[in-house]
């Protein structure tokens, strides 16, 4: 198992030095002087060539990356343009809410996900199953920007049952969760049909089992069955997707923060490319992929302990 | 044929077949469907309610918006075709190599994979369009850098699976340069399955266009693409909700399309990819 999990920290930390070379290629190649950009049209040179010399500009260039390199991985991500506060700071500031909405999303997903699959498990081959197959393909397939458009349109400007922008209060729970409700809705219907199908899935896999057929041979309620003993390993699957799935809803949540006006790391970049703030780019992108793929390599290492064949395969 | 005949005996295929034509006809006879032009500027025809004259209504320029949804499927059906086949041959390739090349190189190849995996798709959209600027390119740029990592994981594995089987071995003791193993012997093996989990893909294609040009990273104006009709409804989705209906309906009807489509064809076509 431990070697296991260094081999797989040691993929995650080359991801990650791979995603910083990749940014910092980024940043070199963004046409303009960010120094001219910064500063305006009514910059004088001398000001320019101050503020080049504090962003590191003036240096060659592999000077640049090694210092963006290091600079990155102890947490040093530069400099906003306009007001001069640390990129990290910014960021972080507006990761809450971003991690909030996802979490919402997962709750809508696991909380409608799991029943479903469960039930068109259980039900394998009527009416209700295919209905519930029909439904999953169809909440994956269309686009969740869609989604959050209608959810806005029918539930917060046509029926006003509930806000349609920004976060709520600060301080009042009640007034936020308010708030939560259509987003993360657009956020996690998409994952309500994987989860289903996958719980779906597994189910129909470990009803097959034999630990399951001495139950029933038992005379065991087939309650107990269903949710004590199968579902409970039915649902293992999951974790892993969720792994994966919490990368996707962060694409999701850019654009709920965006359509309901929601304060947000999505919401932070799509700013700062409008104001052409690149820093705060970089900065976001880098920060959201290795929350990306810091989840992957603990989805990745739950399942490795829980299954000894996924350690061998690496 | 016989496959074609399974298909039809599935409603969901049907339905899904029903769709997809439905959206390619209207892109085709756009011109036909419509006499209006979906770029002109009328501005005493602003916000017109949906008529006989306009069908859909008109927005907030009084372009009239069944003009602009049928031409804003062939912005999407196009970036659909060529961006996939661009993702193919590229992934095609690279699978290739990795999976037939030396071994230093094919774990190379899946680091890099892996790591062009672990951006979300819309940071690395975001982050592409800083440097390249809003443009139909940036989309497909896009397209091509999320999709190409899995097809060529796919390649990969099956070239893996292949190299080693004895008809590849008696090609390389007759002879065979390594060319011509791949490309007669390897690629018709892995072709098929590809192509089918790619038409799959199509669906997820028209979302990224969409929701590029939604957030106004795509399809310049005046062009007409869904997802720019999408926004220019939530700016008005107050006053006129109509034209954010309009401008949401042909997606979920061309996603639904495809997406019920491919999982029909591939449950009949190739049942060994089941639950993919």
């Amino acid at each position: 198992m431990l070697n296991y999990a260094v081999k797989r920290l040691g993929l995650a930390v080359a991801i990650v030095s791979l995603a910083m070379f990749l940014l910092f290629c980024m940043i070199y190649l963004v046409p303009g002087d960010p120094a001219s950009v910064a500063l305006g049209p009514r910059a004088t040179d001398a000001m320019k060539e101050a503020l080049r010399a504090r962003m590191g500009l003036d240096q060659p260039i592999w000077v640049q990356f090694w210092n963006f390199f290091t600079g990155a991985w102890t947490g040093d991500l530069g400099q906003e343009v306009l007001s001069g506060r640390p990129v990290l700071d910014v960021v972080l500031e507006q990761l809450p809410y971003t991690l909030i909405l996802i979490a919402g999303g997962i709750s809508w997903s696991v909380a409608l996900g799991i029943p479903l699959g469960c039930w068109a498990a259980i039900n394998r081959g009527s009416f209700a199953d295919r209905l519930v197959g029909v439904l999953s393909v169809a909440v994956i397939a269309v686009p969740s920007f869609v989604i959050a458009i209608y959810a806005l349109l029918i539930f917060a400007v046509t029926l006003q049952w509930l806000p349609a922008i920004g976060a709520g209060e600060p301080g009042d729970i009640g007034d936020q969760l308010l708030h939560l409700i259509l987003p993360s809705l657009a956020v996690g219907l998409g994952w309500v049909g994987y989860i289903a199908r996958m719980v779906r899935a597994s189910m129909l896999e470990v009803l097959e089992a034999s630990h399951i057929r001495t139950a029933r041979a038992f005379g065991l309620p087939d309650r107990t069955i269903t949710y004590r003993y199968a579902l409970t390993i039915a649902i293992l699957p999951t974790i892993t997707l969720l792994g994966v799935g919490i990368g996707q809803m962060l694409s999701s949540a850019v654009f709920a923060e965006i359509v309901f006006a929601r304060p947000g790391v999505g919401k932070l970049v799509y700013d700062a490319i409008l104001t052409r703030n690149f820093p705060v780019v970089t900065g976001a992108v880098l920060v959201t992929t290795v929350i990306f793929v810091l989840l992957n390599l603990v989805a990745d290492l739950i399942v490795g302990a829980l299954d000894p064949r996924v350690r061998s395969s690496f | 044929m016989r496959s074609l005949r399974r298909l039809l005996r599935e409603p969901l295929g049907v339905f899904g077949l029903s769709l997809v034509l439905l959206v390619i006809f209207g892109a085709v006879f756009a011109d036909v469907l419509s006499q209006w032009d979906p770029t002109r500027i009328n501005p005493r025809d602003r916000f017109l309610d949906p008529s006989a004259d306009h069908l859909l209504g008109t927005d907030q320029l009084g372009r009239d918006l069944f003009a602009r949804v049928l031409h804003g499927g062939r912005i999407a059906l196009y970036v659909a075709l060529v961006s996939t086949a661009i993702s193919l041959a590229i992934g095609i390739v690279l699978g290739l190599i990795a999976g037939y090349g030396p071994r230093w190189l094919d774990n190379l190849m899946i680091l890099l994979f892996d790591a062009m995996k672990s951006f979300p798709t819309v940071m690395l959209a975001l982050a592409l369009v800083t440097i390249v600027g809003p443009s139909l390119t940036a989309v497909m740029i896009v397209v091509v850098l999320v999709n190409v990592p899995g097809y060529a994981r796919i390649v990969r594995t099956q070239t893996i699976a292949i190299k080693s089987s004895e008809f590849v071995t008696a090609a390389q003791s007759a002879g065979a340069s390594t060319a011509r193993i791949l490309r007669v012997h390897i690629m018709p093996n892995v072709i098929g399955p590809l192509v089918i989990l790619a038409s799959m893909d199509i669906p997820v294609v028209i979302a990224i266009e969409a929701g590029m040009s939604f957030l106004g990273l795509g399809v310049r104006p005046p062009t007409p693409s869904w997802g720019s009709i999408l926004n220019d409804g939530f700016a008005q989705i107050r006053e006129t909700p109509w034209i954010a209906i309009a401008g949401g309906i042909p997606i979920i009807i061309t996603t639904l399309g495809f997406t019920f489509l491919g999982e029909t064809l591939r449950d009949v076509f190739d049942p060994r990819l089941k639950g993919r």
